[in-house]
């Protein structure tokens, strides 16, 4: 006989050990679509594989497409750590885009218009997150709502800008002009895209980590979300903590959008996040909100992104694969994390 | 501006109203049954979409627009299932699971797709559902024509707000919803199953998102895309907050904001100066955002809204 009982502590091997068994699951259970789909199922991931680590270029491509990725995983987790729900960093992504194209369309000096665009791109993430936050304190307004439906305001927001003053008058495409070629970040690899982003972005990791864990802040972040009776007792100003992580939060989201700009594209398209704010969600719980979590849970995404499409391109599997693979890690893990409340115990047979 | 005002009681503008109004209504009373059993359903916006292509996919293949309706309800059910799964049976946490529903269920919605119909550089259309005059109401001047002539979904919608309310609040199950989203604990002495009912209100509440879905794309649109539901399930959340848990309310809250979207269709269409359109799908959003900000301080949502139920915990 088994059962469940409740379980006081976890196993530090847990971090690693949950989300593993999480990938694994819903690397079995997206295997019948690929096997509804047609193809061979170890064929598939193995394309998958191979075209996302398989080779030093396809690394980079795997890195440039998680830079986006680590920012907004770091972006939720710091959120979720306070328990302000933002669900919103698609769209604060999309204004920290916007603003840093705008910056980076002004001529100057290369470093300083990267700077710029960072600061400009931060803002522009910040001051979007503030207004749920804002709403939740000072008119008990849902924040995961609000946080959703202003990701469809910043949407069309960006549309009007790319259809109306932005448009490309000659070509007729809804393309910004793109930025000046000196606030191009400089790419670090000859012949890839690995560009200044990424590493900023593997840096932003390990701050956050030392902010989190290690400043008042960070105390006051987590306090605020695991026990908000104890820290008002405690003489936190709850408010105050929900709105700064808002601005943090916020910011990093917007940093993504900067690096798209800046490190990408070099101008802003409707569809220049495939959802990456969403994929911050996914990446920060396969983390359990550790930003030092993020860097690998939001690699694991970004290859399976990367390998999708080559996979989709050798089976004729449809790569939103990449999607429903993104969806179901994220539901394993949450039921991977019973593991953290429960124990399976054996209990003794009847005699 | 004057313009504007006058089309306001044309029977076109009353008409597209209703026609809007009516999978946010649908939406708007599923996720209410969810909320009002204890269980936020943020799965909405991925449920709807499965729901439409499912039904779209469903009516394509067979020629029957109301197999396409059954197929995004049962859909929708077992989506709300899933849900109930996660956030019931499990006791997981509502707001991630909800997003976790959501990204499974459009991914899926975006796959099978892709794999059913290829990809073709003009989706796939069907014959949709045809408005259904009904005899003498039909002909009430401006109302009959905007609210009598239009699809079986849209009376289905009619009929299902006061339905609605009855069930709520008017059935023992009704009760026994209300109970285990205010008290789970006192319904439980009261030997309700809080699992089996809240697991019977967000199947019924995926059910009706299933309708919406369906008329998405079986009445509105006659076609699917991957942005058919462009964010309408996150507004139905928003809707339950403004129409006060209540199914009357909501429904208002539909309407309005089916006024508003109605209104800014108006607007593009009269090509206000040079201005791109997406600067006016800006504005239901907007006007939802700030209405929210009116009514949540008084809204009193239900009091076992996102706590999971443990029988053993004390």
């Amino acid at each position: 006989m088994f059962r469940l009982e409740a379980r006081t502590s976890t196993p530090a091997w847990f971090n690693l050990a949950l989300p593993l068994l999480a990938i694994a699951a819903t690397l079995v259970l997206c295997s019948g679509l690929i096997a509804i789909a047609g193809a061979g199922v170890v064929d598939a991931y193995g394309v998958m594989l191979s075209a996302s680590l398989g080779d030093s270029y396809a690394i980079t491509e795997t890195l440039v497409r998680a830079a986006p990725m680590i920012f907004t995983g770091l972006a939720v987790a710091i959120a979720f750590r306070a328990k302000f729900w933002n669900i919103g960093a698609e769209g604060q992504l999309l204004a920290g885009a916007v603003a840093s194209c705008f910056v980076g369309a002004i001529p100057m000096p290369g470093y300083l218009a990267m700077l710029l665009m960072a600061l400009a791109g931060a803002a522009a993430g910040a001051l979007v997150a503030l207004v749920p936050a804002t709403l939740r304190v000072k008119f008990k307004v849902d924040d995961v709502v609000s946080s959703l439906l202003l990701n469809s305001v910043i949407y069309y927001a960006l549309m009007a800008l790319i259809e109306g003053p932005w448009k490309d008058s000659f070509s007729g495409y809804p393309i910004s002009p793109p930025i000046e070629d000196s606030a191009n970040f400089p790419v670090l690899m000859e012949g890839t895209r690995l560009h200044l982003g990424v590493i900023v972005a593997l840096i932003a990791a390990p701050l956050c980590w030392f902010l989190i864990a290690r400043t008042t802040l960070g105390f006051r972040i987590r306090v605020t979300g695991e026990n908000p009776e104890a820290a008002r007792y405690g003489g936190i100003n709850v408010q105050r903590v929900l709105l700064s992580t808002a601005l943090l939060s916020g910011a990093l989201a917007g940093l993504a959008g900067v690096g798209e700009v800046g490190g990408v594209h070099f101008q802003v398209m409707s569809d220049i996040s495939p959802g990456y704010g969403y994929s911050g969600i996914v990446v920060a719980m396969l983390a359990r909100l550790n930003p030092l979590g993020v860097v690998p849970a939001a690699i694991f995404l970004a290859a399976v992104m990367t390998g999708a499409e080559a996979m989709s391109r050798a089976t004729g599997v449809p790569a939103f694969l990449s999607d429903v693979i993104q969806g179901t890690a994220l539901l394993a893990m949450l039921v991977a994390l019973l593991f953290t409340a429960y124990r399976i115990r054996r209990v003794g047979a009847p005699a | 501006m004057s313009a504007v005002f006058e089309q306001i009681f044309q029977v076109g503008f009353l008409a597209a109203i209703i026609r809007i109004a009516t999978p946010l209504a649908f939406a708007t009373l599923g996720e209410m049954f969810s909320e009002r059993a204890g269980v936020l359903n943020l799965g909405i916006e991925g449920i709807m979409l499965l729901c439409a292509m499912a039904g779209f996919t469903a009516a394509s293949l067979s020629g029957s627009l109301w197999l396409g309706v059954l197929v995004a309800v049962l859909t929708g059910a077992l989506m709300g299932a899933l849900h109930a799964l996660f956030t019931v049976a499990l006791g997981l946490s509502q707001h991630v699971c909800g997003i976790g529903v959501t990204l499974f269920s459009s991914g899926l919605a975006y796959f099978l797709y892709r794999l059913i119909f290829g990809q073709q550089s003009v989706p796939p259309s069907i014959d949709g559902f045809k408005p259904v005059p009904i005899p003498l109401l039909s002909d009430i001047p401006v109302l009959g024509p905007a609210v009598f002539n239009q699809f079986t979904l849209v009376y289905l919608a009619i009929v299902a707000v006061p339905l609605a309310a009855f069930v709520l609040y008017r059935t023992p199950w009704g009760l026994s919803v209300r109970m285990v989203g205010e008290n789970p604990r006192a319904a439980d002495s009261a030997g309700v199953s809080v699992i089996a009912t809240r697991f019977q209100a967000v199947i019924l509440g995926g059910a009706l998102m299933g309708l919406a879905g369906a008329f998405l794309t079986m009445a509105q649109f006659n076609a699917f895309t991957f942005g058919v539901v462009s964010g309408r399930g996150w507004v139905a959340i928003a809707l339950v907050v403004f129409g006060r848990w209540d199914p009357w309310r909501s429904a208002g809250a539909a309407l309005l904001f089916a006024f508003v979207d109605a209104l800014q269709l108006r607007m593009q269409a009269s090509g206000l100066g040079h201005i791109p359109y997406e600067a006016f799908l800006m504005l239901p959003f907007i006007f939802t955002i700030v209405a929210m900000a009116f009514m949540s301080r008084n809204a009193v949502a239900p009091s076992a809204l996102l706590k999971p139920f443990r029988r053993e915990e004390r």
